[in-house]
């Protein structure tokens, strides 16, 4: 408890007094910035900027073609020439993560653009309706939450077949659970607001209603989601391009890198050593990156 | 106040907290003694009443405690060690809290914990310390004692269990007690029941109290002196009986909206808040 | 038990009966969505068309999808779970052999995840904002990040190849494999019985690396919720009460907030244990550990429909049963449920 002093600063000033622009661009930039204040999670945005700008310019970053193979330079350790050394088959194994970048990003990207959607949606038509449409969905959920999810994972690419695409399509499947959940919750605190109630009397339909008023408010807590669980949708993805069911070789993907490197890593370090260092970062980096979003959306701090 | 040197000596008592980049004092300069009697502290919130109590106790890990003087019986609490506290926190200086909802220990029953506070401090057996309890219980006026010790907090009523705060900070005898808002959780029924119950064992055992409020009635009727307080400072110090010759415009607001049973039926004079009583050493009258 | 209970219990009872039929209507999908002609892994590549046609109508694949559902539920109620493609043996009978020894893992996983996590997490919740703080959180963060099958490799590397202090892949070294009966398939329960102390040494140089790497992963969720649980326990009244009657801080924490923190920790150390399973079956192929993990990962590359559903079936019994267990607890241990 304190006194009243004589003259409380407000906490933080507005934003468009720090010269940023109350557009959305600059909103944006606002919000970066104080994100950044952080150490860890300015850490965290870097390595994801560094992600993308790698993926994106993978040609221009790479040394060698990640394909070739070039056997007389097979298993040489790290060196001037190969930085992370050469794999079993003679191929640059820095190379061949530049690219694998790639691939980790087409996974993550193509997870969230299924998975945030459709759990928005089924959570919000969820929580609104209510009823028997709410029961069927939450036991749906129910069951795919009851599993471990690199379990179901396995399972459905089982199902599917081996591949990166049918990969991606488990993954997608298991992640959706706890978004729908989340809209859901989401979607009840406000359900019944009275701003509901006046769309709902001026005649909106319910599908506007829902899309228009009900899913934005949800976006920012799941946006908090899908970046937390990016980091284990990489985990999940690495593993099962390990156990030989994600990306098929020669693709460049880390956890199937590991894979074959692990035939030689007791006399061939640098060979699973440097891709899992790789995911280990990135995970690391979702992971620091989706707690400060959620520090920095948590109304409690300010 | 008596003329032996007072149990609790306070001068200049400054209690800051960091927030943000800057500190914030939630006492500023306050002094005081108190000796074998009832001192009453009186403030709203965020006036820095139960942050004296707590300061007095070193229970503030995160405030900075300065003073001139602050001394208990014949101890420096300024400089005590953390060692020195323990031996001082409960054996001879206690406190009572607002609301057992929350004060007490939910997965011990509640006889455990009145034990609890004796055992601490002494060498004796469970079993004697048992027989204390029972003791103490049925002192609180706790009918039934044996079968109430064997309860866990969420069977027991509230006034029942601000009584069993009060057995179990006065079961290791100590010289000073401090009251924070003990009846202000309670159903207005129950009040005068618990403060009867505080008021023998206070007066019998000749312990001093100081009793920290919001509640100026209460106040004024149970302590022989009154202390109010205003963002951090003490604005007037008065005895109890004198209260209605109190000077600071503050405590005069407070007096004069206080409803009196067969008084005006006017309404009741809003407290103005003069920026002016916050500045330090603004002159606290007495 | 009165009516109150005697609903709740029904419809907790129904919740997890509904679960149940979920779970075996999506293992039934995956079954049947599986590329491989499961006709034709029985009857072999050479067959007739007449002998195709015989295991056809025999599997049921006749008949409509319902039916074949029905059939499967009741074959699953009466203890068959099919016989696997690959070993020729019932299934159930694969996963009583394999199951123990990952059980065993789990088990010694568990028990180092949380001695360890626990501490740690009521230490960064006394000393929170402060360096010990950070770095336990660090550390967590870590282990929630780490790709496990990678640490596992990694720690081969170091601790078998470099340093040599413990055994590598599998959960026996070679000439001690088949030393010993193993009556309950707990490798180290079977060697005290069969009073082996080279076997059981053995067996504990195996199981340390996996079995800490595996604890590794679910300390970062044990200590984080334990940090989170304390947390909210120091914020309360009646820690201050402990406090005021002159308790130190050490006996503070132990005697009032982790007492009250002691159910929940429960919870956490069961569900936990079952995201073990996760764990379990990447580190198996990792060192080569005959359990459930690895069983279950070569039954689905090699497309074995009837193990592959039977695994899944059991993996989300065991996760049910997990969450039941803990429920449980908590409504046993908590006096203010009672």
């Amino acid at each position: 408890m304190m006194a009243g002093t004589m003259a409380s600063s407000p906490v933080t000033a507005p934003v468009s007094a720090r010269g940023y622009g109350t557009g959305a661009l600059g909103r944006l930039g606002a919000s970066l910035a104080r994100l950044m204040r952080d150490p860890s999670t300015g850490f965290a945005v870097i390595v994801v900027a560094i992600l993308l700008l790698t993926a994106l310019f993978a040609p221009l970053i790479a040394t060698h073609d990640p394909i070739l193979v070039d056997l007389p330079n097979a298993l040489k350790p790290p060196s001037g020439a190969n930085w992370f050394g050469t794999d079993e088959l003679g191929r640059d194994i820095f190379s061949r993560i530049v690219y694998g970048s790639r691939i980790t990003l087409f996974i993550i990207v193509l997870v969230s653009i299924i998975v945030g959607p459709l759990g928005l949606i089924v959570g919000a038509t969820s929580g609104y309706f209510g009823g028997w449409v709410d029961t069927v969905m939450m036991r749906i959920t129910d069951i795919f939450l009851s599993f471990p999810s690199l379990i179901l994972c396995l399972a459905f690419v089982a199902a599917l077949g081996a591949g990166l695409e049918n990969a991606i399509v488990a993954i997608a499947l298991t992640s959706w659970p706890p978004i729908a959940r989340l809209a859901r919750a989401e979607t009840l605190t406000f359900r019944n607001a009275d701003y509901i109630s006046a769309s709902r009397m001026q005649g909106a339909s319910t599908l506007r209603i829902i899309g228009k008023s009900i899913i934005p408010m949800c976006i920012p807590s799941v946006l908090v989601r899908i970046t937390l669980s990016m980091a284990s949708v990489i985990l999940t993805a690495a593993g099962l391009g390990f156990l030989g069911l994600g990306a098929q070789p020669p693709l460049p993907e880390w956890g199937a890198m590991i894979a074959t490197g692990r035939n030689y890593m007791l006399d061939s370090w640098w060979l699973v050593t440097f891709p899992g260092l790789t995911i280990l970062l990135v995970s690391l980096a979702f992971n620091l990156l989706g707690d400060g979003l959620r520090d920095a959306l948590d109304p409690k701090k300010h | 106040m008596s003329s032996q040197t007072p149990l609790i000596d306070a001068r200049n008592l400054r209690v800051c907290y960091r927030s943000g980049k800057g500190y914030a004092d939630a006492v500023r300069g306050v002094s005081f003694q108190l000796g074998k009697e009832r001192l009453g502290i009186v403030g709203e919130s965020g006036s820095g009443k139960s942050t004296i109590g707590r300061a007095l106790l070193k229970l503030l890990p995160s405030a900075r405690i300065t003073a001139d003087k602050l001394s208990f019986g014949g101890t420096d609490l300024l400089a005590a060690s953390e060692r020195q506290m323990l031996g001082i926190r409960g054996k001879r200086m206690s406190m009572i809290l607002q609301d057992p909802k929350f004060s007490l220990n939910p997965v011990q029953r509640v006889g455990d914990q009145i034990a609890e506070a004796y055992l601490v401090h002494s060498k004796a057996s469970r079993a004697q310390a048992k027989a204390r309890t029972l003791e103490m219980l049925e002192a609180v006026q706790i009918r039934d004692p044996e079968r109430v010790y064997k309860l866990y907090p969420h069977e027991i009523s509230g006034g029942m269990g601000q009584r069993v705060m009060i057995a179990m900070m006065l079961i290791p005898e100590p010289e000073v007690i401090i009251a924070d808002e003990p009846t202000s959780a309670l159903d207005v029924t129950v009040r005068m029941q618990v403060l009867g119950i505080l008021d023998t064992l206070v007066t019998s055992k000749g312990i001093g109290l100081i009793m920290i409020s919001h509640d100026l009635n209460l106040v004024r009727n149970f302590c022989d002196r009154v202390l109010i307080m205003y963002a951090g400072q003490v604005v007037e110090e008065r005895a109890a009986r004198d209260l209605m010759n109190a000077t600071h415009p503050y405590t005069r607001g407070l007096l004069a909206a206080q409803p009196h049973i067969g008084g005006s039926r006017q309404h009741l004079p809003i407290l103005k808040r003069d920026p002016e009583w916050k500045t330090e050493g603004a002159g606290a009258v007495s | 038990m009165n009516a109150t209970n005697l609903q709740a219990f029904a419809r907790q009872a129904a919740t997890i009966l509904v679960t149940l039929i979920g779970l075996l209507a999506l293992t039934f999908c995956i079954g049947r969505l599986m590329p491989v002609d499961p006709v034709r892994a029985i009857v072999g590549e050479e067959a007739d068309k007449a002998t195709y046609e015989m295991v056809y109508e025999r599997l049921g694949m006749d008949k409509p999808v319902y039916q074949q559902f029905l059939r499967y539920v009741g074959d699953i109620a009466t203890g068959d779970f099919g016989t696997s493609v690959r070993t020729g043996k019932p299934v159930i009978e694969d996963i009583g052999r394999v199951l123990p020894a990952t059980i065993e893992l789990a088990t010694i996983a568990i028990l180092c995840g949380a001695g360890l996590g626990i501490p740690l997490g009521i230490l960064a919740a006394v000393r929170r904002n402060r360096p010990t703080d950070h770095i336990i959180r660090f550390l967590t963060l870590l282990g929630h990040s780490m790709p496990i099958f990678w640490t596992g490799m990694i720690g081969l590397i170091i601790f078998y190849a470099a340093l040599g202090w413990v055994g590598g892949g599998g959960r026996l070294s070679d000439y001690n494999v088949g030393l010993i009966d193993e009556p309950t398939g707990f490798l180290l329960i079977d060697a005290l019985l069969a009073g082996d102390w080279e076997v059981f040494w053995d067996g504990v140089n195996h199981l340390i690396l996996p079995a800490s790497i595996l604890g590794y992963s679910s300390m970062a969720y044990i200590t984080r919720m334990t940090r989170s649980f304390m947390l909210d326990q120091l914020n309360q009244e009646y820690i201050v009460t402990a406090r005021v009657k002159g308790l130190s801080t050490a006996r503070t924490i132990w005697r009032h907030a982790f007492a009250n923190i002691r159910v929940q920790l429960v919870t956490i150390v069961a569900l936990a244990y079952g995201g073990l399973l996760e764990g379990a079956v990447l580190i198996e192929t990792v060192f080569s550990w005959p359990g459930f993990g690895q069983y279950m990962t070569n039954n689905m590359l090699v497309g074995d429909m009837n193990a592959v559903m039977t695994c899944v079936l059991i993996v989300g019994v065991i996760f049910i049963a997990l969450n039941l267990l803990s429920d449980l607890l908590y409504k046993i241990f908590d006096p203010r449920t009672r």
